[in-house]
């Protein structure tokens, strides 16, 4: 059973409260939960309920008021600005509901982009990046633009874009928000397939359709878990 | 992330927005440009300055009679011992000096058949043909023995060669210097013009001192073997303002000038004498030259401008690279790579202007223009420079993003 798998991600007491004005609001309060290799989870919740300040704090993009997070073993807090820089090359990849491309750049080249700020040089970036696309499904379109694409197959160079560092964590926030239904179907296919290669897919989403597709559903309200459920697979 | 990526990152945003790239730029290459164009002008002038010391002798000092006051041109006053021969062979016997040109100067007409012609004439001795660095293009010059003996014999400029001669040769023939037949045995190699003393270098006439003494213009009432002035060639490498001071002490003796006493005679170093009168010109170049690079700072604080513009439009791509990687370091380098490709190309394309202004001032407005490559590279390194100061700014704001809010920006 899953539980007893080494926890990839690990949650202790997470608290982020963020300051508007003279009030301070909580978005998390107090936090604990773990997360499993090769796990997809879907973390679910009217919007303000914590779910997205969640993912932000997994993905090493902002740092918690108190409680600590652990990935890998490794307490987050520990960490310089450029460790934290590196963690997220090498260790997260993102998908994002806007698919954040660089219009003026190739599919090809918004793929290789994470390859260029590793720290330890990649041997061949383009091969790499092609590789990711051609995973993903769009071989044949590296050298369009983002403006060339449509929604589906911007998020696809997305998603190649967040394999290319070969990471352990992929976070997806909304991925499918932009697209309509089909396109999303094909959207959450890839996500499971890349999950059930092993990879730790954590997604963030108001739609239970898109929620179903994973193996674990985590409700959130006001900042804490309001339910966690494993499907029996 | 390496230079050259960082590089070509760079120059892909600034394609992608070629116009506000262009008008960025435009302010340093204004800058440039005008920084270049004044010291090629500027360079010009001095190098033209370099050119006339060269010409009159940079090794030369010149002793003229008369109390120090005015410039070499004002004549020793009656009361004044005027400079002989003796004078000329005691200051010859100094170790330092090289030649003394001894030298009564006046103005002539000259006359042959129908022709006649206003020049200078220059009575003197074989040492003026060292210290001017004078030769023939035809004939030959004057000899020690000629001076000695008083020859009736006149070597002339080209330009009073042509004024009495054209076209045909003067060697040989025969001319009227003030009445006083003189035969032409050479004809000076050209020497140009001069803005400086002395305008016309080739419009002059030389004959031995001797005979310009006795037979041409007169020598002088109260003393024989008269000099007018003396111009004293310096050995290479010796110090001139040594020299003149050693000259200076020299002379006192010989004229038995009493400690404390007033000179009678004064001691000239004609290149400080041209130098001086650039100055004005030089100081002049270079406070241009300084507007251009204040225009050329001004064009810094553009990019500057543009770069925060820039940092503020891109903050959502900040956010992004930072969320997949990039270390403050990257962005920074990144922002930097753009500000300094931005005054790198703005240089580069200045100083090509620069040059091309440079070159029509030359033609149109006929100045002397140095183009060097060393102002080259100072500009574009100046520009590097801006861009390096005026982009660190802007990419340390982009650096410093929190990525969490970057990638939420708008």
């Amino acid at each position: 059973m899953a539980a007893e798998a080494t926890p990839l991600i690990s949650c202790r007491d997470l608290t982020k409260v963020y300051r508007m004005g003279t009030q301070d609001v909580f978005a998390l309060r107090g936090v604990n939960v773990d997360f499993i290799e090769g796990e997809m989870t879907a973390i679910m919740g009217p919007s303000g309920s914590g779910k997205s300040t969640l993912m932000n704090l997994i993905g090493a993009l902002d740092v918690p008021t108190s409680g600590e997070l652990l990935i890998k073993g490794r307490p987050l807090s520990k960490l310089s600005r450029d460790e934290l820089a590196d963690l997220r090359n090498e260790t997260i990849g993102f998908v994002f509901q806007q698919f954040n491309l660089l219009n003026r750049a190739t599919a090809l080249a918004n793929v290789k982009l994470p390859l260029m700020y590793a720290r330890t040089p990649v041997a061949d970036p383009v091969a790499r990046a092609r590789e990711c696309l051609e995973m993903v499904g769009l071989g044949e379109r590296m050298d369009h633009r983002p403006m060339q694409l449509s929604g589906g197959q911007q998020q696809r160079v997305a998603i190649a874009r967040a394999l290319a560092g070969r990471p352990s964590i992929l976070l997806a926030d909304e991925p499918t928000g932009a697209l309509d239904t089909k396109t999303s179907e094909e959207i959450m296919d890839l996500l499971t397939g890349l999950s059930s290669e092993g990879i730790t897919v954590v997604l963030v989403t108001h739609e239970p359709e898109v929620a179903s597709y994973a193996s674990r559903q985590i409700h959130f309200r006001d900042g804490q878990i309001e339910r966690d459920e494993r499907r029996a697979s | 992330m390496k230079i050259g990526v960082a590089f070509q990152s760079a120059l892909e945003a600034l394609i992608s927005t070629p116009l506000r790239s262009f008008l960025t730029m435009l302010g340093i290459m204004i800058g440039v440009a005008s920084v270049m164009a004044m010291m090629a002008i500027s360079e010009g002038a001095a190098k033209q300055v370099d050119a006339q010391i060269a010409q009159l002798g940079a090794s030369n000092l010149t002793i003229f009679p008369g109390a120090s006051r005015g410039g070499p041109r004002s004549g020793g006053g009656a009361s004044d011992q005027p400079f002989t021969e003796s004078d000329v062979d005691q200051i010859k016997q100094e170790p330092f000096v090289t030649a003394v040109a001894a030298r009564i100067s006046g103005s002539v007409m000259v006359v042959s058949g129908e022709d006649n012609w206003s020049t200078s004439l220059q009575g003197t001795n074989t040492d003026y043909f060292l210290t001017q660095s004078l030769s023939t293009r035809e004939g030959r010059l004057f000899d020690t023995r000629e001076v000695s003996s008083g020859a009736a014999v006149a070597v002339i400029g080209k330009t009073v060669a042509d004024a009495l001669f054209e076209g045909t040769n003067p060697v040989g023939q025969t001319i009227r210097v003030n009445n006083v037949p003189a035969e032409i045995i050479g004809v000076l190699v050209t020497r140009g013009q001069s803005s400086g003393p002395g305008g016309d270098r080739d419009d002059i006439v030389i004959v031995p001192i001797s005979t310009a003494r006795n037979r041409i213009l007169g020598g002088n009432a109260t003393v024989a073997r008269y000099v007018g002035s003396m111009e004293v060639g310096i050995a290479d490498g010796y110090d001139m303002t040594t020299a003149q001071e050693q000259l200076e002490t020299r002379m006192r003796e010989i004229r038995r000038i009493a400690p404390g006493g007033t000179d009678d005679f004064r001691v000239f170093n004609i290149a400080d004498f041209v130098r001086a009168r650039s100055s004005t010109q030089a100081t002049f170049g270079v406070l241009l030259a300084f507007t251009a690079a204040v225009s050329l700072i001004v064009g810094g604080v553009g990019v500057m401008n543009i770069m925060l513009v820039s940092v503020t439009e891109r903050t959502r791509e900040i956010g992004l690279r930072m969320a997949i990687g990039a270390r403050g370091i990257d962005i920074l380098g990144q922002f930097l790579a753009e500000a300094l490709a931005l005054c790198l190309l703005g240089g580069l394309i200045g100083s090509a202007l620069g040059v091309g202004a440079a070159k029509l001032a030359a033609n149109v407005g006929e100045f002397p223009v140095e183009i060097s490559p060393r102002i080259a590279i100072i500009a574009i390194g100046a520009s590097a420079l801006i861009g390096l100061f005026f982009g660190f700014f802007p990419a340390r704001q982009a650096a410093r993003l929190n990525p969490i809010e970057a990638l939420r920006h708008e």
